[in-house]
């Protein structure tokens, strides 16, 4: 096959050290915001500070990209965040595109899920591609902003917390220098180096079985779906998957138990046995990257301490059924920079960076909970445990319901702060329109021949969704309210027919919204009054 | 009422979880007498015979399957 340059140019590419002017002088170099680590939370932090003019230094200790293909499965929360940084266009270029997921228990196909079943959405439910094309497509655009200085080959080997700031001791290839911050984003992943030097630990459970994950690059007609196996004639006893990558490359996962010998399971002659079986004895591929992997569900107590705020692996860590890591640490980034950006102009208290934590730790746990479920299904702790699934698995053949309890990872969709201290009131009747519901994060849909999520932008936006039309006066006093705030607000009106109207509950009867920066419902009304909608905003940047 | 064979929970995740959960630490012994106690408890929580020989016809054909 004829390769394109530019992919195979991208993970070979390594990032020289270069020697910084800050390197040169005596006084450690004054920078307000330090993110450590340039993966894809690291990068999708930095993107979003330079959509507020906000410059960063990105610092991180490897010289190229991601070394395998890691996190595969990006969702559409995602792609809409990465949207609103520019990089979409560039993930869904080379990703590829699926929804639709197979379960195989033995040799019969029991299950078989549609993770968008509706229309009249931008972004599909899930793009995989590899990690090191998503670094890459965001160490491009952050080149493109010219405020992202991204230092490679520098590691942290210590820090000082000072009362108005962090500074850090770096190590690098031409020698150790210091650094001053006002803020420091700690991204540098799973073996976080800030982690340690805090002296902070995870909390929560190791799980023993192993499993072997290997991406193979094969030439293969087959429809672009997940497939998952129980107890396959391959892998008898248990789990197996097999996940598109862009590029001919495959993502395979076995689970390969707790007795396992590390050193000989990750020998290729070994492992190319298994993907012979599970493939085919014919099938002509080439190894990218293997490794064997313990599941984790721990994360930090807390994420942020004081001016150090943890983000992604670094503060979380999960099974990867159900593509909660790289997609949780997304959220994570686009949760905090809004509310760092409003800190540091003045406009919102320092208590705002609180809220981090009240948002973040819940949708953390809650996707501990979701991989930890997942974890437990496909490798049961306890002969009960192995009857109870094996028990759902032989009844998903002819039984609905017990469909519904096979899980081989419940997917990643946008997490919803519901008991956020921002959250405003819901002037909604209880049980109407739950998915739009304060905390919950906005559903894109089309309007005027746009989308939703591009109207809103990046920061505060208040919407009124009309069927009818008409725009009553009382929306001109509560955007008369809003311009009295120091927060700019976005007015806006919309047509709220068919899809839009439906989610947004505004297809009969108008409604109006207001969302936050990172297009979470903040609070929203039927019958809006200045007052109130002014107070909301007060209360979403942690005024009041 | 014939047997209820879609799903019949908000949280479904949650339900399977809690029947695991009730299992932890027992041995293979402790845990058959746990689903035993648990059927009949069920059992007469659903009341009716036509529902209960139903749901026992559906799990009985899918272990001699």
């Amino acid at each position: 096959m004829v390769e394109d340059p530019a992919m195979t140019d991208v993970r070979k590419s390594t990032f020289a050290h270069r020697l910084s002017p800050d390197q040169i002088g005596a006084q450690p170099a004054h920078h307000p915001i330090i993110i450590v680590g340039a993966g894809p939370v690291g990068l999708t932090a930095a993107l979003d500070l330079a959509t507020k003019g906000r410059r960063s230094v990105v610092i991180d200790r490897k010289a190229n990209l991601s070394d395998g293909s890691r996190a595969i499965c990006w969702s559409k929360r995602t792609l809409e965040v990465m949207d609103r940084l520019g990089v979409a266009r560039a993930l869904l270029a080379r990703g590829v595109t699926w929804r639709t997921g197979k379960v195989f228990f033995d040799t019969r196909a029991i299950y078989e899920f549609d993770l968008l079943p509706e229309s009249d959405h931008r972004m599909p439910a899930f793009i995989n591609l590899q990690q090191y094309y998503f670094e890459h497509a965001c160490i491009e655009a952050a080149a493109n902003t010219g405020l992202i200085d991204v230092r490679w080959q520098e590691e942290v080997q210590g820090l000082d917390i000072t009362n108005d700031g962090v500074v850090l001791t770096i190590a690098t290839p031409d020698g150790v220098y210091r650094l001053a911050a006002d803020w420091v984003i700690a991204a540098d992943g799973a073996r976080s180096s800030m982690r340690r030097l805090m002296g902070l630990g995870f909390e929560g459970r190791v799980f023993q079985d192993q499993f072997l994950i290997c991406d193979i690059k094969m030439r293969m007609e087959r429809p672009i779906e997940r497939w998952f196996w129980f107890d396959p004639p391959f892998n008898r006893g248990r789990s197996a998957l097999l996940h598109a990558q862009a590029d001919d490359v495959w993502r395979l996962d076995f689970q390969v138990g707790d007795e396992a010998d590390r050193n000989e399971e990750v020998k290729p002659e070994n492992v190319a046995r298994r993907v012979r079986a599970m493939l085919g004895e014919d099938v002509d591929f080439t190894f990218e990257w293997i490794s064997l992997y313990r599941f984790q569900s721990r994360r930090l107590r807390r994420f942020r301490h004081g001016r150090v705020f943890f983000v992604g692996d670094a503060a979380h860590q999960m099974s990867p059924f159900g593509a909660r890591g790289g997609n949780s640490g997304v959220e994570d980034a686009d949760n905090l920079v809004w509310k760092l950006d409003l800190v540091m102009r003045g406009l919102a208290p320092e208590r705002l960076l609180d809220s981090y934590d009240a948002e973040r730790i819940p949708a953390a746990d809650e996707n501990l909970l979701n991989t930890t479920r997942s974890t437990d299904f496909i490798a049961p702790k306890s002969a009960a445990s192995r009857m109870f699934r094996d028990g759902v698995l032989a009844l998903a053949e002819t039984e609905p319901f017990a469909r519904r309890l096979v899980n081989s990872g419940r997917l990643s969709t946008a997490a919803c702060y519901d008991a956020s201290p921002l959250n405003g009131p819901d002037g909604f009747a209880a049980d109407e329109c739950v998915q739009a519901r304060p905390g919950a994060a906005a559903l894109d849909t089309p309007v005027d021949g746009g989308w939703l999520l591009r109207r809103l932008g990046g920061g505060f936006s208040g919407v009124w969704f009309r069927p009818d039309g008409g725009i009553p006066e009382i929306v001109a006093h509560v955007e008369a309210a809003l311009a009295r705030r120091a927060v700019p607000v976005n007015s806006l009106a919309i047509a709220s027919r068919e899809a839009i109207g439906v989610r947004y509950g505004a297809e009969c009867r108008p409604a109006y919204y207001l969302f936050r920066p990172d297009a979470h419902v903040a609070a929203r009304w039927r019958h809006p009054v200045p007052e109130a909608v002014a107070a909301a905003l007060d209360r979403a940047i942690a005024i009041s | 009422m014939p047997l209820q064979r879609n799903a019949n929970s908000k949280d479904p995740d949650g339900l399977y979880a809690a029947i695991i959960a009730a299992h932890a630490g027992l041995s293979d012994a402790d845990s058959a007498a746990l689903n035993a106690r648990l059927v009949l408890l069920l059992a007469n929580h659903i009341g009716d015979e036509s529902v209960l020989r139903e749901a026992l016809s559906v799990a009985r054909k899918s272990i001699s399957k």
